[in-house]
């Protein structure tokens, strides 16, 4: 009894050493994301709240917090409700199986890889019932647009998966690290380049980030599937949708770009050099460059047109995702190095 | 009890519950909801039996793509309850036959005469190196491999006859063709008139259209 007393407050210790720098870094990606998005422009984003405008996004909680909460008269109330912790629970569910390093994660466990497409494939529902729970027009057709566009990505993404699964020869995704220890040239963005490529446009409109934003369209359906939310209650899809573009980030970074492993690794005098540097920063650094990439693609690129979303999805994404599965499965198969000799 | 019976029990109820609920709410999207958290409870059934595959396959599959199509569909139903409703009364006996041939069928199969400790050993829990996603994978591209990829060929035969079902081209219907749109240039679209630069009268008389 005691053990087991035990062991359950190790792991919630654990989920709390996981899940407050999470909360951090979600309240501070915002603030990243308007400074940086800010000099794309050429403004300077905000700047009155603390030094430089380092308090902003703990005024914007502060703010969220106290507002009120208004149920629109014609809404179903519990479903209005439920939605966004429904868009919540799964963003924060997946990070139970992320490693952070060799010895660094929540759980360990053996299909993490297809866990985590399964839990991802979850949060679709929030911006669902949140859509029609409304029972407004804009946030319905919010619902619609990103019900079609994340059954449509999830396929790429799915398939993209499988290529490093296949590569890596598990799903476990500390093994799909460990896999490609060697060098940078061993990690298996070179020989999985196009499902890296695709795995991250998928995870783009997954998060329902521009250019896919459709789903909130603020030009066209105002603000979409929450158009008639208010104070934490829209917070809550916003903390959703930031702790999954952190997510997506990390992933990428774990199965295409060697996850915790040192980029200098195999090169003689560099290795030695940075070997000080723990792993867990490495993976940091990978994550931030996506959540960069995030952010520079939103500032450059104009949203996609629905059909021209369902066209990128179906008739490029798909395709290709294919016919490099059947490349990485011959390459496997003749044990084509440095990357597949191994096994 | 242990906690993965609490668990089993737990989820069963739900499992159950829920069930019992997408067959009586009135509100066909509850409906619809319901079987999402059937299939849910069911998954973290198949989780206690060890198949972690199967399990996270069936919310993968289930719960993350096909009720999310299925919600789709009724949420954007306009269905009149009271329509439906009619003629309940006189097609009833059909009905009562009907259920009672299922639920004789239903006992008859999975009635309490087919299971038990007698029928089947009581299953071994694996060691923490099992998995169930190598297990089954390794049964079905080996025993099962034809059976297999014939189910693989009928459901992309399926595929292909609902998108030629689907898929027909109106006469008055307009449609993009992405390559010419890609294909268009600068002097396709736009032309450059020579501007009057003296100022005079007529020179600025695009601006005041």
């Amino acid at each position: 009894m005691l053990d087991a007393l035990l062991t359950l407050v190790i792991v919630l210790l654990k989920i709390v050493a996981l899940l407050v720098p999470l909360m951090v870094a979600v309240a501070y990606l915002t603030f990243a994301e308007r400074k940086i998005i800010g000099y794309i422009q050429g403004r300077v984003g905000p700047l009155h709240v603390g030094p430089r405008g380092w308090l902003q996004p703990i005024a914007d909680a502060v703010k969220l917090i106290f507002k009120e909460i208004i149920i629109p008269a014609g809404a179903n109330r519990f479903l209005f409700l439920l939605a966004p912790m429904l868009a919540m629970g799964p963003s924060i569910a997946a990070w139970a199986v992320m490693p952070f390093g060799d010895n660094l994660y929540v759980t360990d466990i053996d299909a993490g890889l297809l866990y985590v497409l399964a839990v991802t494939s979850l949060s679709v529902y929030g911006i669902i019932i949140a859509g029609w729970a409304s029972n407004s027009k804009y946030a319905f057709l919010g619902a619609l647009r990103s019900a079609a566009q994340v059954v449509s990505y999830e396929i790429a993404m799915g398939f993209a998966l499988v290529g490093v699964l296949l590569a890596a020869g598990s799903m476990n995704l500390r093994e799909i690290v460990l896999s490609q220890e060697g060098s940078l040239l061993h990690w298996f963005w070179l020989p999985l380049l196009p499902l890296f490529v695709v795995y991250f446009i998928a995870g783009l409109a997954e998060t329902n980030r521009a250019p896919f934003d459709l789903a909130e369209g603020e030009s066209e359906i105002v603000a979409g599937f929450h158009v008639e939310y208010s104070g934490m209650s829209f917070g809550v899809f916003f903390l959703a949708e930031y702790a999954n573009m952190i997510l997506i980030s990390m992933l990428t970074s774990l199965m295409f770009l060697g996850g915790w492993l040192s980029p200098f690794q195999g090169i003689p005098l560099l290795e030695s050099l940075f070997s000080w540097v723990p792993g867990i920063v490495w993976l940091l650094l990978k994550t931030s460059f996506f959540l960069l990439l995030f952010l520079w693609i939103r500032a450059t690129f104009p949203r996609y047109r629905y059909d021209q979303l369902m066209r990128l999805g179906w008739k490029i994404l798909i395709p290709i995702t294919i016919v490099w599965l059947l490349v990485v499965g011959a390459a496997v198969v003749g044990g084509l190095g440095p990357w597949f000799d191994g096994a | 009890m242990n906690f993965e019976q609490l668990l089993f029990y737990l989820f069963a109820a739900a499992l159950l519950g829920s069930a019992l609920m997408v067959i009586t709410l009135r509100n066909p999207v509850h409906a619809a909801l319901s079987l999402v958290l059937t299939f849910f409870s069911g998954a973290a059934l198949w989780l206690l039996l060890e198949a972690e595959f199967l399990a996270i396959t069936l919310v993968l599959v289930y719960v993350g793509a096909v009720m999310v199509l299925f919600l789709f569909v009724v949420m954007m139903l306009d269905i009149n309850l009271a329509q439906l409703r009619e003629g309940f009364v006189k097609l009833l006996p059909v009905g009562v036959v009907v259920a009672l041939l299922v639920i004789g069928m239903m006992v008859y199969v999975v009635g309490p005469g087919n299971f038990g400790l007698e029928k089947f050993a009581e299953p071994v829990g694996h060691s923490a190196d099992y998995s169930n996603t190598k297990e089954l994978g390794r049964v079905l591209y080996t025993v099962y491999v034809y059976p297999f990829e014939i189910a693989a060929v009928i459901l992309l035969v399926a595929i292909i006859a609902a998108i030629s079902l689907a898929l027909r081209k109106r006469p008055q219907g307009k449609r993009q063709d992405p390559d010419l749109q890609i294909a268009v240039r600068k002097k396709d679209r736009l032309r450059i008139v020579a501007n009057n630069p003296k100022g005079q009268p007529g020179s600025n008389a695009g601006d005041k259209k």
